[in-house]
């Protein structure tokens, strides 16, 4: 047994250590790789892992639980409080709309409305795993396509409550439905009753993470040990997930709730770190079991009617998704972002189908293919991820911005001072020539950023730097001085490249990426440019010398002098860039570096600091006997 | 202590406030009212041979403030508020530094010129410092024959103090004699410095305690020299 666990565990992460990676380096995401580790290692490739899989997945929806702990710590209740619109609305609509349209699509087909409806409400719901882990690897959660996307997610997993009661009533043959069948199946209780103790549940929830866990986290905090806090936080989870099923919730969505509860608490950090590498690794677990669950049997013997089924769904549920978008107001990109990540059909289905079996609804014969449709729509999502990024939205860049015109610029706005870009870089520099008050027209892309600006009171005009004519619009021909402060580096050049043709009077302050950057910026003309990070971290090694024992006076001058040696480099090597001798060039000024590194004085890497020093006036004679000559006199 | 760190935040000039040597304001925890203020001008305090010491004699007394300016201002981007507060809170002011190029360290001169306001500090309404005590503590590197008529520096120390001096007095402070230590560059160790280390705590105490004969100190070329004589009446009583 133990040698079968060991070997089983070895497979897995063999699997996961060797597809991740991979994936992630062609840009195709860890969960592609975790389901392609899958295929790999399931029955139809190598054949490590058979049957058992399904004891595996059962372990390893736990890692979807956990998950969505986690998101629910990250969302305060204020702020949940905020998207119910979004999940209420949005959610509710798209799944009564993909039901809908799944549910005609098999009518048409000649199935009865029963297991019509009953496919559509399960076609209705996406993967909350797949699509979460995603959305946040790409670092798209927090955008407005994300945050919808996690409403609709977030409304999914509290509609499979109602649709889990309504199956029994969709049964094809009725008479099974007897009392006696219910309450084998456990579900004897009255609605009234079932109501309660979903209410009670939650209110448990609440309760737990209210009163209960703060206590006994300050408790095992002051006795210091490290693995009963692990311990204690997986309890938490693991406890609530199991109240949950007892009461016929969605563990995920209980232990979301439970997340948000703690949302707010001092421990929040505590549970997350905990609680984050087993959520890690058993999310990871359970794409690689959908992977090993995708049927290819089955597939390859109908091809055509599981393909079809499975273009067909997405492509309805893509179209519904976003129609939804546009109906609710999200802008281009995260409509498509919407509709490209919710088009997938998620592993609730697995649930509901066998369900959807054991309450009489489907037959097996019906379910089989519909199970191998799911699995594939799953595996094809983090493709179409990658479509998305590398196709839709590149096309979508532009028409994206005319969506919204360009601010007509004011025409008093000729000011002495352009900023092109008002994010972390050009918000800096705005201020503190506003707090002197040098007029500044102001030009940014983000829509968010224009709003959110405007509201403390800083006029930002809406357009794109690199139009000459909106250059034109904004006078940068009466202007002084253009700040380039946008952060994306092929933007900025090109910003560049025409404020130097069309306005070459102009003096550019520009914002660098790297040193690459700083050099092209340099090379186009840039007055002085500024290597976006430098000065903070500049400022942090000032700090680091002071904490390590220097004087704040020495400090600061020993790190100028390091500045200016850097900066120096910086300008040399700049003029090397892109010749055949730069290698040669980089070397040599490392070389330099540590060469001056390995003097044990640290002052002498900034070379000999002989101010302030008497040891030569010490060494000197002459003053001596210049004082000895004043005695005698 | 909390006077620095509160500032930390609002403060562009100082880009961290923690950490430092010597806290920019070192005052001991039961002090009452503070009386005299110690503005160090040092720029590398950690090679000093004499000022380095001269401070520890005095940085353990009550009521004794010591303020780094090079610590609290290493871009030499002073806090007007900030000094001018300080100088409220005392009754005495000791500059103590190096004796560079017969004057101040730089940082001193920015602050004479920064925090000595006209209507502040003197001119119209500026009496702010009226009836305040003031005094250099400075350490020379040449010996002390050196500073006299005939001495290669030609002058004593307190001729070469005269801006000082009639800043004092513009500003209606009361100036006293410099508290000299000369040839700190023989100074190598402890044992060279004993004498001036224990008279300048002896000065500063006295200072703080009002013991001290004002009249004497005012009259004096250097302190250092009379230390016994300027404090001995109020000692023995």
């Amino acid at each position: 047994m133990t040698d079968s666990v060991l070997a089983m565990a070895f497979v897995y992460l063999l699997a996961a250590v060797i597809c991740v990676p991979v994936a992630k380096r062609l840009g195709l995401g860890a969960v592609l790789g975790y389901l392609v580790a899958g295929v790999l290692i399931g029955p139809w490739v190598l054949g490590f892992v058979g049957h058992e899989h399904h004891s595996v997945g059962h372990f390893a929806e736990f890692g979807v639980v956990m998950m969505l702990f986690l998101v629910g710590l990250e969302l305060r209740p204020a702020l949940l409080w905020q998207m119910r619109k979004p999940i209420f609305g949005l959610g509710g609509a798209q799944v009564v709309g993909t039901a809908v349209v799944v549910g005609a699509a098999a009518l048409a087909l000649g199935v009865h409305w029963k297991p019509a409806l009953a496919v559509g409400l399960i076609f209705a719901c996406s993967s909350t795993a797949i699509v979460l882990s995603t959305l946040a690897e790409r670092g798209l959660l927090k955008t407005q396509g994300g945050q919808a996307s996690f409403a609709v997610l977030l409304f999914q997993d509290i509609a499979v409550i109602p649709i889990l009661a309504v199956f029994p009533l969709l049964a094809m043959v009725p008479a099974v439905l007897s009392p006696d069948a219910a309450a084998a199946a456990g579900d004897s209780r009255p609605g009234w009753q079932t109501g309660l103790m979903l209410f009670g549940a939650v209110a448990g929830v609440i309760a737990i993470g209210r009163f209960i866990v703060r206590p006994v986290f300050q408790f095992l905090a002051a006795v210091k040990v490290r693995e009963s806090f692990t311990a204690a936080a997986l309890l938490i989870v693991v406890g609530i997930a199991l109240l949950m099923q007892q009461v016929g919730l969605s563990p995920a969505l209980g232990t979301f709730l439970a997340g948000v509860v703690l949302a707010d608490s001092e421990y929040r950090h505590e549970l997350e770190t905990d609680i984050e590498p087993f959520k890690g690794l058993l999310l990871g677990l359970f794409f690689i079991s959908i992977g090993a669950q995708i049927d290819f049997g089955l597939i390859a013997s109908e091809p055509a009617m599981i393909g079809g089924m499975v273009l067909a769904t997405m492509t309805g549920k893509l179209v519904v998704l976003w129609s939804l978008g546009r109906v609710f107001g999200l802008d281009r990109p995260s409509r498509w972002l919407l509709a490209f990540s919710l088009a997938q059909i998620g592993e609730f289905a697995f649930v509901l189908l066998q369900f959807g079996m054991t309450e009489r609804v489907f037959t097996a014969e019906f379910t089989a293919p519909l199970v191998a449709a799911v699995a594939l729509s799953m595996g094809i999502t983090p493709l179409l991820f990658v479509v998305l990024e590398r196709v839709v939205l590149p096309r979508l860049a532009d028409p994206g911005r005319e969506a919204r015109p360009h601010d007509e610029i004011a025409t008093d706005a000729e000011t002495p001072v352009v900023i092109a870009g008002y994010g972390r870089f050009g918000q800096m520099v705005g201020r503190i020539l506003r707090a002197n008050r040098i007029p500044l027209t102001i030009l940014d892309l983000d829509p968010e950023m224009v709003e959110l600006v405007g509201k403390i009171g800083v006029k930002v005009y809406y357009g794109d730097a690199s139009r000459v004519d909106l250059l034109h619009a904004a006078g940068c021909e009466h202007a002084k001085l253009f700040v380039l402060a946008v952060d994306d580096k092929e933007e900025a050049t090109k910003i560049v490249e025409n404020v130097r043709h069309h306005f070459p009077h102009l003096t550019i302050l520009a914002r660098a990426r790297d040193r690459q950057h700083y050099w092209e910026l340099r090379k186009l003309g840039c007055a002085q440019v500024f290597r976006e990070t430098f000065g903070s971290a500049y400022e942090a090694g000032i700090a680091a010398l002071i904490k390590v024992g220097f004087r704040s006076y020495t400090a600061h001058r020993l790190a100028k002098r390091w500045r200016d040696h850097e900066e120096q480099t910086l300008e040399e090597l700049g003029k090397h860039w892109g010749t055949k001798d730069y290698f040669a060039r980089a070397r040599m000024a490392m070389e330099e570096a540590e060469r001056l590194m390995r003097h044990e004085d640290p002052t002498v890497y900034v070379e000999r600091d002989a101010a302030w020093d008497n040891e030569s006036l010490r060494a000197d004679r002459k003053v001596d006997a210049a004082a000895i000559d004043a005695e005698r006199s | 202590m909390a006077r620095s760190q509160g500032r930390a935040w609002g403060q562009t000039a100082r880009p961290c406030a923690f950490g430092q040597l010597t806290p920019p304001v070192a005052r001991p925890l039961l002090a009452t009212m503070p009386r005299v203020l110690v503005l160090l001008a040092h720029p590398v305090l950690e090679r000093s041979r004499v000022n380095r010491r001269l401070l520890s004699a005095i940085s353990d007394l009550e009521s004794v403030t010591v303020h780094d300016l090079y610590e609290a201002y290493p871009t030499l981007s002073i806090d007007i508020a900030r000094e001018q507060a300080l100088l409220v809170e005392h009754d005495v002011i000791v500059f103590q530094h190096p004796f560079y190029w017969y004057s101040v360290p730089a940082i001193l001169k920015e602050w004479q010129d920064l925090v000595l306001e006209h209507g502040w500090a003197y001119g119209a309404g500026g009496t702010k410092l009226r009836g305040k005590l003031t005094l250099n503590a400075i350490s020379t590197g040449g010996p002390a024959q050196a500073y006299r008529k005939e001495g290669y520096n030609r002058f004593t120390v307190r001729e070469l103090l005269a801006p000082w001096e009639q800043t004092a007095n513009l500003c209606g402070l009361r100036y006293l004699a410099p508290y000299v230590v000369h040839a700190a560059l023989k100074v190598t160790g402890e044992s060279d410095i004993v004498t001036p280390r224990d008279g300048y705590r002896r000065l500063v105490t006295a200072l703080r305690d009002d013991q001290i004969d004002l009249e004497r100190a005012a009259r004096a070329e250097n302190l250092a020299d009379e230390i016994d004589a300027v404090l001995a009446p109020r000692e023995v009583a």
